[in-house]
């Protein structure tokens, strides 16, 4: 169904990828409208590079009608679940990776 | 195949979508096919959908977007797909290291190497260990890796899934019948952008030498999203 998204603004800019496995990384606590990827539940918290899965048209374009160009790089983050749920109970190690795009991102160093 | 810039260009108010199919599922994780035909506000929001679907394919159709044979090979297509391909892909994967190694690597390159038809879906597929137990959920809308295991159940929708799995997931697989001990660390995987998931179990004790279809037969649509284990029948 994509193919039927009009494009427009289309643009041949690579975005550079700015992080790499196995560093710390915060996600932005920004507020806003429109169709995010980024859930609620890990906005300000740190977590590290899992691995970086390509780039991809971004989201919060798409839905609009937009290309979605340039493509931007598209991170797992691992999170440990007492970092995102500080009362969290059930064990320690336990830990949730989510999909970030690199907008959404900033180094953390500590 | 992101589904939620359709829905989000469909439907002016994701809040009150969300809100229905929250009543439309209201039974706990585990219940499965019994969910849409309890209560009433949940029969009204159904046929709501129902309408809502009808009027955009309409829509979709005057406009010359789509045609009716496409719309109805697509459905064919959805429908002819099955967990089992993604249990083909695990027995497999158990009986030949090396494609379980490629499987863990470029799970997409691994899958299309079986001639499964697959599309443009970026695939990540995750090992179950004695030490790490994987659960697949998608906290924003409904992803799930259709291309091997066709559509998501009922429960896989809920709000209450997708909400609590990532907030007290051994709970929520308590109520699907598995308990993990607490030194079994547990990786929730949000699929919140462009990719899907498939656990890899690990393969039941005493299954040693089985034929690939024999163990394909242990593994459940729920144990490739890692809410149950594979199981040996009986």
């Amino acid at each position: 169904m994509s193919a039927t998204v009009p494009i427009r603004n289309q643009v041949s800019e690579t975005v550079p990828v700015r992080y790499q496995v196995g560093e710390r990384v915060r996600v932005r606590h920004a507020v806003s409208g429109g169709h995010l990827r980024t859930p609620h539940y890990c906005r300000g918290h740190t977590g590290v590079i899992e691995r970086v899965c390509g780039r991809f048209p971004n989201p919060e374009e798409l839905a609009f009608g937009h290309s979605g160009l340039p493509s931007l790089p598209l991170y797992r983050v691992r999170f440990r679940s007492r970092e995102l749920w500080p009362d969290y109970q059930e064990s320690e190690n336990d830990m949730i990776e989510i999909e970030i795009f690199q907008h959404w991102l900033e180094a953390d160093h500590g | 195949m992101a589904d939620a810039p359709v829905s989000s260009s469909v439907v002016p108010t994701a809040s009150a979508m969300s809100t229905a199919s929250a009543a439309s599922a209201a039974a706990p994780a585990g219940a499965t096919a019994s969910a849409t035909s309890k209560s009433g506000p949940a029969d009204l929001a159904q046929g709501d959908y129902r309408r809502l679907q009808a009027a955009v394919e309409e829509l979709l159709i005057l406009k010359g977007i789509v045609n009716r044979d496409e719309i109805d090979r697509e459905v064919a297509a959805m429908d002819a797909r099955s967990h089992q391909r993604g249990a083909a892909v695990v027995a497999r994967a158990w009986c030949d290291p090396q494609f379980k190694a490629q499987l863990l690597s470029d799970a997409p390159a691994a899958v299309r190497s079986m001639g499964i038809e697959f599309g443009p879906m970026h695939l990540i597929v995750v090992e179950n260990t004695p030490a790490v137990h994987n659960v697949i959920v998608c906290t924003l809308c409904s992803c799930y890796p259709r291309a091997l295991m066709g559509m998501p159940p009922q429960w896989y929708k809920s709000i209450e899934y997708r909400s609590r799995v990532v907030r007290e997931p051994r709970s929520v697989l308590a109520e699907f019948g598995l308990t993990l001990p607490p030194a079994v660390t547990i990786r929730v995987h949000d699929s919140t952008a462009d990719m899907r998931y498939l656990v890899l179990p690990q393969q039941p004790e005493g299954t040693d030498g089985w034929s690939e279809q024999a163990l394909a037969e242990t593994l459940s649509a729920d144990s490739l999203v890692g809410v149950a284990l594979a199981k040996v029948a009986g």
